[in-house]
């Protein structure tokens, strides 16, 4: 098995005459938290919709876990692996939380219309993990007090919880955050801190977009940052933090 | 007050049958926001097919009960067939169209239907044969059958199956997540084809089972029969609030007892003037007036902007 998980080659999309990916080509490996930053606009959620098969890319492509990734409808790309989250948030709000999740194990069960049908044994065998395991799941972000509340009535914090706790029920080998942290106080920022700390410690790769430098530099194994959607640099965070590009593509000014 | 209650009671089995046929309508909206006209020409194949292939069974010296059973069986299957070959021929393909195209594609398939019904059976009326021995019952004054009582029996067990279907097991949990997103449906691994292909196919299903109803309970059958009940069924989802299962059920049994009993008394209100034979009216009434004071029906939540 290769170290690799993920290599991007040559991802390219364009909106018109918008350039919102040039090229770009990165690598992440097998248990690593992997940053990906850059300014508002710099296509960085366009990766992500490229990457699970939301958006078809207008050149280059991915190879995830030794193949390539033929990700043109979004439930091919959770079969191979590939979870995530939103910036903004995209539960099933009028589902309850425990709902949300188990329409998660979808990707990982079988059980159709004729055994929704039929009852036979499997079936229940199966609708009883399915539940299980999403109780599991819920209890393992936080949120277990709420599994019976609808989506919508969560509060923000929760959630961005239940949102993980979704994608998590797909059992990922790469789950992508979005901005997980965005609109969080001090408080919640340092559990989404623990609580991703705790899913790579089960083995599960992360790709993670997020504005908190604080959250980026404390958590990642290694930062890329995208500029008018284009790579600049894929490194360390304490090499990343220090190069006069990204200070520049930030700051707006050479350093 | 006889007349009362016996048009509640005659409101109560057309209600039922239009609430089979709305939550074909409302299904398919729920989830992917077409309004697929053809399904009240999926409901009339439902009962030509019954009735054709009963008729050849009894023919053939099968009981009545068995022939029954195999000729709703085939019926049922048909349909089901059928529903699952409109959505794969003609709406797939349109699947990211503007919405207009796959509405009048709907409309288009609904026409093809009724004609390819009418070469095969024909423009004659069709008999629905006799699958049980009618008897009447007497309360307070009203009267009902026992094909009226299995009618009803029926409908609330098809609706109980389809509400457990959707609310308590796997696939119905697909189509609840793939009717408020489809994107992110698919992200959870829901294949939203299939889901989209199951509630055509399920909604075919309760279609053939109120179209034999339909047949067995006025005893004829016609290849024009689908458009005048499709519409209004279209009208009792609309009321019910488009695109939510409970309000198909309600707007339905609601739509039937209003035309029941709009037939009942029309002639007393106009004095005369117009007889019950102008109950088709009352459920367009209703239509009009619930699109201009309540678009979102009965237990519509938002006023969405789908067409």
């Amino acid at each position: 098995m290769s170290e690799l998980l993920l290599e991007a080659d040559a991802v390219a999309k364009h909106f018109g005459g918008v350039k919102a990916l040039r090229d770009v080509s990165l690598t992440i490996r097998r248990g690593e938290v992997y940053g990906l930053i850059g300014p508002n606009g710099a296509g960085k959620t366009t990766f992500f919709n490229c990457l699970t098969g939301l958006y078809v890319p207008d050149g280059g492509g991915f190879v995830f876990d030794g193949a390539p990734l033929k990700a043109d409808a979004p439930h091919q790309a959770a079969e191979r692996g590939i979870a995530r989250t939103f910036q903004n948030i995209r539960l099933f709000g009028n589902m309850s939380a425990l709902d949300n999740v188990m329409v998660g194990r979808h990707v990982r069960t079988r059980a159709g219309v004729f055994g929704a049908i039929l009852r036979d044994r499997g079936t229940r065998a199966e609708e009883d993990a399915i539940r299980r395991r999403a109780e599991e799941l819920l209890h393992y972000v936080g949120v277990a007090d709420r599994a019976g509340d609808l989506a919508k009535n969560l509060s923000y914090g929760d959630q961005r919880r239940l949102e993980i706790a979704r994608a998590l029920a797909t059992e990922p080998k790469l789950l992508c955050l979005d901005e997980p942290a965005a609109g969080m106080n001090g408080t919640e920022t340092e559990a989404l801190r623990v609580l991703i700390e705790g899913i790579r410690a089960d083995g599960v790769t992360i790709l993670l977009i997020e504005h908190d430098v604080k959250l980026v530099m404390g958590l990642c194994d290694r930062v890329a940052v995208l500029d008018y959607g284009a790579l600049l640099i894929e490194d360390v965070p304490a090499v990343v933090q220090h190069d006069p590009r990204v200070i520049e593509a930030y700051i707006g000014v050479p350093a | 007050m006889d007349t009362f209650l016996q048009q509640i009671i005659n409101g109560l089995v057309q209600g039922a049958i239009y609430a089979l046929v709305a939550l074909g309508y409302t299904m398919v909206y729920g989830i992917m926001g077409l309004i697929n006209f053809a399904h009240g020409e999926v409901v009339m194949l439902g009962t030509l097919i019954a009735i054709t292939s009963i008729t050849f069974l009894i023919k053939a010296g099968i009981a009545v009960p068995l022939a029954a059973l195999i000729g709703i069986s085939l019926s049922v299957l048909a349909c089901m067939a059928l529903g699952w070959s409109l959505e794969r021929i003609a709406y797939r393909p349109l699947r990211h169209a503007p919405r207009l195209t796959p509405l009048i594609t709907a409309i288009g398939m609904s026409i093809v239907l009724q004609n390819l019904a009418m070469m095969i059976w024909g423009r004659n009326y069709m008999i629905f044969p006799p699958l049980i021995e009618k008897t009447q019952f007497e309360v307070a004054g009203a009267s009902f059958t026992n094909v009226q009582v299995i009618i009803v029996t029926v409908a609330a067990l098809a609706m109980g199956g389809l509400l457990w279907l959707v609310y308590r097991t796997r696939l119905g949990m697909a189509m609840r997540a793939t009717a408020q997103n489809p994107a992110v449906a698919g992200l959870m691994g829901v294949n939203a084809n299939r889901v989209i292909a199951s509630a055509f196919v399920i909604g075919s299903a309760l279609g053939a089972v109120a179209g034999v109803m339909v047949g067995s309970y006025y005893e004829i059958a016609h290849y024009q029969m689908g458009f005048m009940l499709g519409l209004k069924a279209f009208t009792a989802a609309v009321l019910g609030g488009i695109g939510n299962l409970a309000g198909a059920m309600a707007g339905g049994v609601l739509l039937g007892l209003i035309e029941a009993l709009g037939a009942g008394y029309i002639g007393d209100l106009t004095g005369g003037f117009l007889g019950s034979h102008y109950q088709d009216i009352f459920a367009f009434i209703v239509l009009i007036f619930v699109l201009m004071f309540r678009p979102s029906g009965l237990f519509g939540e938002k006023t969405g902007d789908r067409a």
